[in-house]
């Protein structure tokens, strides 16, 4: 007759629960810390509403990869993928034959797939007329990158690596695909910490940005009306993505991935005889590439390499960085405002870090508390836009330097 | 220097001196500014290319249609509503649309509908 005792008792050793017990001290405490992070940014997720697309999934991802014996993520594997001395280096034979279905997901980002099509998205979501009509903005956009760089030089400070300091500094971006595209190139191990750092501070835009943009304008300045900008003609919009793809990617080679499928995306957009694509690319493409990107970025959130004084560095760097591009934005839209006689509200510099479109709407907002005719929404998305050509410049250098 | 010594491939990128990651941020910072600076210049080449086409196209259809408007006696303009400021221009957007968001931006400035321009409205996608 079959031992239900020993049925029982095998049952319970071969349990998630038992696993945590036996090994508390040994990083079983680490497991549960980590479930409780990722019921925490769920509930951010959903409650909050916290970029809720990709932190629902981020923070799933989380708690998958931390529930033990699931077999789900192996952070080992991809330790041995990254070690130039190891047999399984850069084989991903090895993580097919051995692997979960998180390390399957994970393959997208480490092969840069999901970030470029997530870009691909974007670009066929994005109008750059604004930019079109008013070339200019891309000078704000520029200004808007300081905090990727002042955030670099920080973590050096703070004892990161080159290359991990670039992957920090780039949370200033305030773009995530750029963010996980770098990082997972430069410092694989910290992806997830500053996946869910550019995540948390994209959503905490309108709290971080207003009382930056109060204190480094004047209540005059931030009343300036904008004159409307031209029209821009439907040839220019078909020209554009494709000028700017020549233009950059043999500008700076590194961030042709990038820019080439944002502005693939946004030539489907503007053709009008590709509107096909353009609706998969916005829709279904990028509903389904959120999905695998979010989960396996989260899955990479493993208690051993996340509860460390490295996560709570990147925490605080990614502020400074935010806070420092917003301040770099609204610096260039102080000198601009000046050197056109006041033509230029200061408030639309902010935009300049990409964080399409929220923070185009957080200047808007506060330009209508300073004057409620004031309508800077379209003013603002030309900055902004260009913050996303910037952020993928930016990405392209630090890629360039320290790839 | 960084320059000096990347060229004899001796820098350590991984545990870099803080004068090399001065250098790089910096140096990053200029290489983002020039890029754009160089995409602006060309974006507004390409507007300005595009400004003077149709400020060509445009005097050249007033000359093509005089013959053709004394020919056909120009139809009427229709009337403005009583109270408007000028036409209004719509992009894309749906004239019930339109009037939704007029009235909304009426009320949200607590003015009387009348005494506002609307120009155009324009869907932004």
């Amino acid at each position: 007759m079959i031992n239900i005792g020993e049925v029982l008792l095998n049952l319970w050793e071969s349990s998630g629960f038992a696993y945590i017990f036996a090994n508390f001290g040994g990083g079983g405490w680490q497991n549960l810390v980590m479930l409780v992070i990722a019921c925490g940014l769920l509930y951010l997720g959903i409650v909050k509403q916290f970029e809720p697309l990709l932190m629902v999934g981020i923070a799933f991802g989380c708690l998958l990869t931390n529930l033990p014996l699931g077999g789900l993520y192996h952070q080992e594997l991809w330790t041995n993928f990254m070690d130039a001395t190891h047999e399984a280096y850069h084989s991903y034979g090895v993580i097919l034959r051995e692997g979960g279905l998180l390390d399957f997901f994970y393959i997208g980002v480490k092969t840069s797939i999901y970030p470029c099509l997530i870009f691909m998205g974007v670009g066929a979501m994005t109008d750059f007329g604004p930019l079109l009509s008013n070339p200019k903005s891309l000078l704000l956009g520029a200004a808007a990158q300081m905090g990727v760089f002042v955030a670099f030089f920080g973590a050096i400070l703070l004892g990161f690596t080159g290359p991990e300091a670039a992957s920090i500094g780039i949370i200033g971006g305030a773009d995530g695909p750029t963010a996980i595209f770098l990082t997972s190139k430069l410092a694989p191990h910290l992806l997830g910490a500053i996946a869910v750092a550019a995540y948390s501070y994209m959503a905490l835009i309108p709290l971080i940005q207003p009382p930056i943009m109060n204190a480094l304008t004047s209540a005059e300045d931030r009343k300036i009306k904008m004159v409307q900008t031209r029209p821009v003609s439907k040839s220019e919009k078909i020209i554009f993505p494709i000028l700017v793809t020549i233009f950059v990617a043999l500008l700076l080679p590194d961030t042709a991935p990038l820019i080439g499928c944002l502005m693939l995306g946004n030539l489907a957009k503007e053709t009008g005889v590709t509107d096909r694509l353009s609706d998969t690319m916005q829709n279904a493409l990028m509903n389904i590439v959120t999905i695998l990107l979010s989960t396996s970025v989260g899955a990479t959130m493993v208690g051993s390499t996340f509860l460390t004084a490295e996560t709570l560095k990147i925490v605080v760097l990614g502020v400074v960085a935010f806070g420092l591009s917003t301040a770099g934005g609204l610096l260039g839209g102080n000198i601009m405002c000046k050197l056109t006689g006041g033509k230029v509200n200061p408030l639309i510099g902010s935009a300049g870090v990409s964080a399409v479109p929220m923070a185009a709407r957080v200047a808007n907002t506060v330009g209508q508390k300073n004057n409620p005719s004031n309508f800077l929404l379209m003013h603002a998305m030309g900055p902004n836009v260009a913050g996303v050509i910037g952020s993928a410049i930016a990405a392209g250098f630090l890629l360039s330097v320290f790839g | 220097m960084l320059f000096l010594t990347a060229t004899t491939g001796a820098v350590d990128l991984v545990n870099i001196s803080i004068l090399n990651a001065a250098i790089v941020a910096v140096l990053g910072y200029a290489v983002v500014f020039f890029g754009l600076i160089l995409l602006m210049c060309v974006i507004t080449a390409l507007g300005k290319f595009f400004i003077a086409k149709d400020a060509k196209a445009k005097a050249a259809a007033p000359a093509a249609a005089a013959p053709a408007a004394a020919a056909a006696a120009a139809p009427a303009e229709k009337p403005t509503a009583p109270g408007s400021a000028g036409q209004l221009k719509l992009h894309d957007v749906e004239p019930k649309t339109a009037a939704m968001l007029m009235a909304i931006v009426a009320d949200k400035m607590g003015k009387p509908i009348n005494e506002l321009r609307f120009i155009s409205i324009k869907e932004v996608k």
